[in-house]
């Protein structure tokens, strides 16, 4: 590369990355946007899994009363009981949701009237009772338990929710930034006609293109970094052997995602059509990609749907490496469909593109 | 050489012809405007012209050299201001002509420079969406010569100015062919290309219908003069009878005479003591346009 060439190629960039860094609504969806949700997954609905259940007693109810000192510390790990003598009061309660189940003894029978508003806490609160009602039966009977379970999770001990949602919400944040910018760049430089300026200047297409891909890909980077810095930092993310892997992923899902972005700009004629398409194009992608929730309960054909959507593979080569404790083979795969994604929607985008924007 | 040669393009969109077989030829040095209403065709030859655009048919040639396909040797001896101010966004007035000098590798001593000479160091660190509609086209100016091309073609400079603007810039514009370099300018006032260019180019619907300085242009029209006479000072009948008057009518600015010997008819004015108030208005470029189109001008 000649002399002139690397200064056109860094004033370029500098120009890019400055107006980037001067759009403050730009800023906010590729970075702030983004992190909201990282806070609320990671902070507060992680919080979620554990909370417990409100159990209302009405009366006396002897099985509750009279659990062995190990078994009703068990018990209050899973409920917050607090007690009432007005079963109505205790129903109506649980009806307007302010606790999940109220119960009574009738006779030798624990009767529980519960809400199926929250359905795993029903489950919870019905397979609860049930262990207790059953481990009194076979407490009571004299012998000891012929069986026993020992519940053990596969995932590593550190994995909590943060594990799951960060390279979901940062895939989702540097699809937005790469597509968003890439629609606005070619819209907002074929109207401003600065394309054509920029053809007329002694500059070739592959600096121009290069220094737009590099801020792109040097935004992106910049987005993991804040990422796993503020997960790790603020919320005990941790990584697992092959991280790394997520960079070069990273970067050919920005590629795929700017030509997305291309392709939106192409197929419209302003600058704020072009990002509402790709907005369009990313936002549902974001949700049948499990950027946001798993998509393990999802049916079928949506994971159907879901596997031809690049976000896809980006989210699952990125899980794979970062949280699942994959090797770095695993993110190959994901790679490979990305970048031939980027290819074919580039070729689709470059064909559609027009000069004239009327 | 010309710095420019331009033969018989043509373009069509569509069912519109753009351009219809024009061809043009600018002399080094040379300051031409190519003047005509809007959608006369006067970008889309620009356009050719720079490279921008593959014609039809025809050729153009700048510099002697072909300007189609993109001709990277050429580019950085040619200047171009398109229509629309293109810039890059969110950057400062210094930034972006920085950022054009270093596109052409040009130091920044240059950029700052020609930021002096457009009137725009308080302005420096604006950013472009700040400035004015006056003080942008300023700093695309600036930023087409920012690498001292030896041809410039600028695309209607001053539209959407207001008439102060206009007139700011054209002390700007009139210098920048000093040096020898040859400008081209698209324009739709006659006034502009009157005052700005050594040779105009009046075009319409595609095709240049003439093509030389504004004064030969006028006084090959041959138009009578108009001289008008402030009211009260003469009556219709005194003023029909002046030698070399052709015809006389009553306006609302007082009587208007229309004349070929506009000399001997203000001398006979003169001695009769009729001047206050005269107004002696010759051919205009306006003119000029009705006769070769048949139609008024409407920019």
């Amino acid at each position: 590369m000649s002399a002139p060439r690397v200064s056109a190629f860094v004033a370029l960039s500098t120009a890019i990355l400055r107006g980037f860094v001067r759009d403050r609504s730009s800023v906010f969806f590729a970075v702030i946007f983004p992190l909201m949700f990282l806070v609320l997954f990671g902070g507060i609905f992680s919080d979620q899994s554990q909370s417990k259940v409100d159990l209302i007693q009405v009366g006396d109810v002897s099985l509750v009363d009279n659990l062995p000192p190990d078994a009703r510390a068990a018990f209050e790990q899973t409920f917050v009981v607090t007690r009432s003598d007005d079963l109505a009061r205790a129903i109506a309660a649980v009806r307007k949701g302010d606790a999940d189940v109220a119960i009574e003894m009738q006779g030798d029978t624990l009767v529980a009237h519960y809400t199926q508003t929250d359905q795993v806490k029903a489950a919870i609160t019905q397979g609860a009772l049930q262990a207790f009602v059953d481990g009194t039966n076979v407490a009571l009977s004299g012998r000891p338990p012929k069986f026993d379970l020992t519940a053990e999770r596969v995932e590593d001990d550190s994995l909590k929710t943060i594990q799951f949602v960060t390279p979901g919400l940062l895939g989702w944040a540097v699809a937005m930034s790469a597509s968003f910018g890439a629609a606005a760049t070619l819209q907002g430089w074929r109207q401003s006609k600065l394309l054509r300026r920029l053809q007329l200047a002694p500059v070739s297409t592959r600096t121009v293109v290069g220094a737009r891909v590099t801020v792109t890909v040097a935004i992106a980077l910049v987005q993991m970094a804040i990422f796993i810095g503020l997960g790790a930092a603020a919320f005990g993310l941790t990584l697992t052997g092959s991280w790394w892997m997520a960079v070069p992923l990273l970067v050919v899902g920005t590629l795929c995602f700017m030509a997305l972005g291309l392709l939106a700009g192409a197929l419209t004629k302003t600058q704020e059509a072009a990002v509402n398409a790709a907005n369009f194009i990313v936002l549902p992608m974001a949700f049948l990609s499990g950027s946001f929730f798993p998509l393990d309960g999802a049916p079928g054909w949506l994971q159907a749907v879901s596997e031809a959507l690049p976000l896809r593979h980006l989210n699952d080569g990125m899980l794979d490496v970062m949280v699942r404790g994959e090797g770095p083979s695993a993110a190959l795969i994901p790679i490979a469909i990305l970048a031939t994604f980027a290819i074919v929607v580039t070729l689709i985008a470059a064909r559609l593109f027009s000069w004239e924007s009327s | 050489m010309a710095a420019i040669e331009v033969v018989d393009l043509t373009m069509t969109y569509g069912d519109l012809r753009a351009v219809d077989g024009v061809s043009l030829e600018v002399a080094e040095g040379e300051f031409v405007g190519i003047l005509g209403p809007n959608g006369a065709g006067k970008t889309t030859t620009l356009e050719i012209i720079e490279g921008l655009r593959r014609p039809d048919s025809g050729t153009a040639r700048v510099l002697g050299e072909r300007v189609w396909p993109r001709n990277p040797r050429l580019l950085p001896r040619m200047g171009v201001q398109l229509q629309a101010s293109s810039f890059f966004e969110r950057l400062t007035a210094r930034e972006q002509i920085h950022t054009f000098a270093a596109l052409y590798a040009v130091p920044t001593a240059a950029a700052d420079a020609w930021l002096e000479r457009v009137g725009l160091v308080d302005k420096a660190d604006s950013r472009v969406e700040d400035l004015s509609g006056g003080q942008a086209q300023r700093l695309s100016i600036a930023c087409a010569l920012v690498h001292g091309p030896e041809v410039v073609f600028l695309d209607e400079p001053t539209a959407a100015l207001d008439p102060q603007a206009r007139r700011n810039l054209w002390d700007l514009l009139s210098g920048l062919n000093d040096s020898g370099r040859t400008v081209v300018l698209t324009t739709h006032y006659m006034d502009e290309a009157e005052v700005l260019c050594d040779r105009v180019a009046i075009m319409d619907a595609g095709r240049i219908l003439e093509c030389d300085s504004p004064a030969a242009l006028i006084r090959d029209l041959d138009a009578p003069a108009r001289i008008t006479v402030a009211p009260g000072q003469i009556t219709l009948e005194d003023a029909r009878a002046i030698a070399g008057v052709t015809n006389a009518n009553e306006g609302a600015e007082g009587v208007v005479l229309t004349t070929r010997e506009p000399a001997t008819v203000v001398s006979y004015l003169a001695q009769h003591d009729q001047l206050d108030g005269v107004r002696v208005q010759t051919g205009t470029l306006e003119d000029v346009f009705l006769d070769l189109t048949g139609r008024e001008y409407r920019a």
